[in-house]
């Protein structure tokens, strides 16, 4: 249940911005979650409306966009599916995860007076 | 435009961040990192279940180094610190972290810990982290490696259900081999799950009972250790002819 501190970190970040930007309130929050990324998109979005209350994103909308994970081999890149070895059955090199373990804040959309 | 006070309606404004959520513990860790590297100190982020023997490994562990090498830890639990009671009676100076109802550690919480450790004076750190094998595998405490104590009593497809946490170790301990012969498990079933979440599955076979394992466990610390030790910059070196004191 680590959910709760990223949301906490995640709140902090954005009050940050949103006070550099003078803002009054911030309307949505755009968020990639990898599914490789080790968190759980409903106990975060769950976590977002709990934690959200009182701050500056009370009234804000989370949307997540979730990005499936990818493997590759790293010398020759050829995909490697989801639940397979991760090495290589053409070269034998090990693969590498090239995309699903995002865990990024993209954008914020706010208010300003 | 407001005609009675000249205020204006509120703009909206999109604001471009693309930072991980985690970058302030990043941050903090990279400072970690930094502090141990520049000292010399190994440091292991060892992670796995409550009742994975993480403790057990430490222990031995430290039964092994002794008298060799400088080995310090740092321990978290939700509540208690009887795993740095253990480790202190193994002869290992123990920070205790004791999270509350965290389910991990995160590089603050290190720092905190870590000034408390005679850190010029250290070979080794240990960090155990919290029994878990879900929140610990994401958080950076500034360790050079990662390792899972794997017990083979829970089983051989913990890999597959706790993909992030092995996709992130450097070893695996395949931890409580002595048991093996009273189970139905094998290990090469283990090992067949560990690689399809790992891209290059270290692990070695272990008991801390009867201490199968553990030269090589030594080894790997050692060859590690060496890897990792800092090397000072020309321009320390240069300082440190004028005779300054770093």
């Amino acid at each position: 249940m680590h959910e709760y501190s990223l949301i906490q970190s995640l709140l902090d970040r954005v009050e940050q911005e949103a006070t550099a930007k003078k803002a009054t309130a911030v309307r949505r929050l755009w968020v990639r979650l990898g599914t490789q990324s080790g968190v759980e998109r409903d106990l975060f979005a769950a976590a977002f409306d709990v934690c959200r209350i009182a701050t500056i994103c009370e009234g804000a909308e989370l949307k997540i966009e979730t990005v499936d994970a990818q493997w590759e081999c790293r010398v020759c890149g050829r995909r490697v599916g989801k639940g397979e070895l991760l090495t290589c059955p053409d070269c034998g090199a090990a693969a590498k995860l090239v995309a699903g373990d995002e865990l990024f804040l993209d954008r914020i959309e706010m208010e300003v007076a | 435009m407001c005609g009675t006070c000249g205020c204006g309606d509120s703009e909206i404004i999109s604001v471009p961040v693309h930072e991980s959520i985690l970058a302030g513990n990043s941050e903090r860790a990279r400072h970690n990192r930094e502090h141990f590297v520049q000292r010399g100190v190994f440091a292991v982020n060892l992670m796995g279940s409550p009742g994975s023997g993480k403790t057990a490994v430490l222990e031995a562990t430290a039964r092994a180094l002794a008298g060799r090498r400088r080995v310090a830890a740092i321990t978290g639990d939700l509540e208690t610190d009887r795993d740095a009671e253990r480790l202190r009676k193994a002869g290992v100076p123990t920070i205790a972290i004791t999270t509350g109802s965290a389910c991990h550690l995160d590089a603050e919480m290190v720092h905190r810990a870590a000034h408390h450790l005679p850190s010029d004076d250290l070979d080794y750190l240990f960090v155990e982290n919290v029994g878990n094998l879900v929140c610990p595998a994401i958080y950076d405490l500034g360790q050079s490696a990662n390792v899972v104590a794997l017990s083979v009593t829970e089983g051989e497809d913990k890999p597959l259900k706790y993909p992030v946490m092995f996709r992130n170790a450097d070893l695996v301990l395949l931890t409580k081999l002595d048991l093996l012969r009273h189970l139905q498990v094998s290990l090469e079933a283990i090992q067949e799950s560990l690689a399809r979440v790992m891209p290059r599955p270290a692990t070695i076979a272990f008991s801390a009972q009867n201490g199968m394992g553990m030269d090589e466990w030594v080894e790997w610390l050692e060859a590690h250790r060496f890897a990792n030790s800092w090397k000072p910059q020309p321009n320390v070196l240069r300082a440190r002819a004028r005779g300054a004191t770093l």
